[in-house]
């Protein structure tokens, strides 16, 4: 189905989206949100870009292998920064003496944490759109037409 | 007689957690753990301790970052259920 008034709606909204998601990730440590909020918007956003317009169409820009790999990222950065805080004699998953922690309330700072919220929202952001398209077109037979 | 076993283990787990109601203290108790003094120590030195002037960030991402790790893994084997329910069944798994 073809719909220039979904389309040209979702065109001018789609970036403004996204960059409320970043801005949810980027301030997790100073206000509320965080990684998994934030990974949800991004993740929605991406869902409705592949409602709007034709799957198939969106498949080569935003595939499975993609929010798969999105997603794996996310969980192999949070398990490896936890092993950090073991190399420098601390416990698993340790921020203060680890990482530098920065002046509280500026952008850079909390050292850990911040690493920790971008991860979470690639992971969540990839696990909501993988969902989607798994259950999009795992359903038919191999060869994937929704 | 396979479903003896599974049925078993559910009853124990069943009663340790019941065990474990059972033991919680009462609503509005103020002698319960969370009232002796860890709320103050978050609220007076989560910006100290972890550098992030977000209290919530400070507890699930540091204090309790182990916990959260382990709700990053149930998104995880969420994904992995649907793939294997959807794709890995019998011929071409």
């Amino acid at each position: 189905m073809h719909d220039l008034i979904l389309e040209v709606v979702n065109r001018l909204l789609l970036p403004f989206i996204q960059l409320f998601g970043m801005y949810i990730l980027f301030h997790g440590h100073l206000s509320p949100g965080g990684g998994f909020s934030g990974g949800a918007v991004i993740g929605a956003s991406l869902i409705l870009y592949s409602l709007t317009f034709r799957f198939a169409k969106v498949k080569h820009r935003m595939d499975h292998d993609t929010s798969v790999f999105f997603e794996a990222a996310g969980a192999l950065i949070y398990v490896g920064i936890g092993f950090v805080g073991l190399f420098f004699g601390y416990n698993y998953l340790t921020n203060r003496g680890v990482f530098p922690l920065g002046v509280p309330g500026q952008l850079w700072s909390s050292g850990m944490i911040l690493v920790i919220t971008l991860a979470l929202g690639a992971k969540v952001s990839g696990t909501i759109l993988s969902l989607f398209q798994e259950l999009l077109e795992g359903g038919s037979d191999e060869h994937g037409t929704p | 007689m396979k479903k003896v076993l599974p049925v078993l283990v559910l009853a124990a787990i069943g009663v340790l957690l019941v065990l474990t109601v059972a033991e919680m203290p009462t609503f509005g108790d103020s002698y319960a753990p969370a009232h002796r003094g860890v709320m103050d120590k978050y609220l007076q030195d989560s910006a100290v301790d972890t550098g992030a002037i977000n209290t919530i960030a400070a507890i699930i991402l540091d204090y309790r970052a182990y916990d959260t790790l382990g709700e990053a893994t149930v998104l995880f084997v969420a994904v992995l259920a649907v793939t294997a329910a959807l794709h890995g069944g019998g011929h071409h798994a």
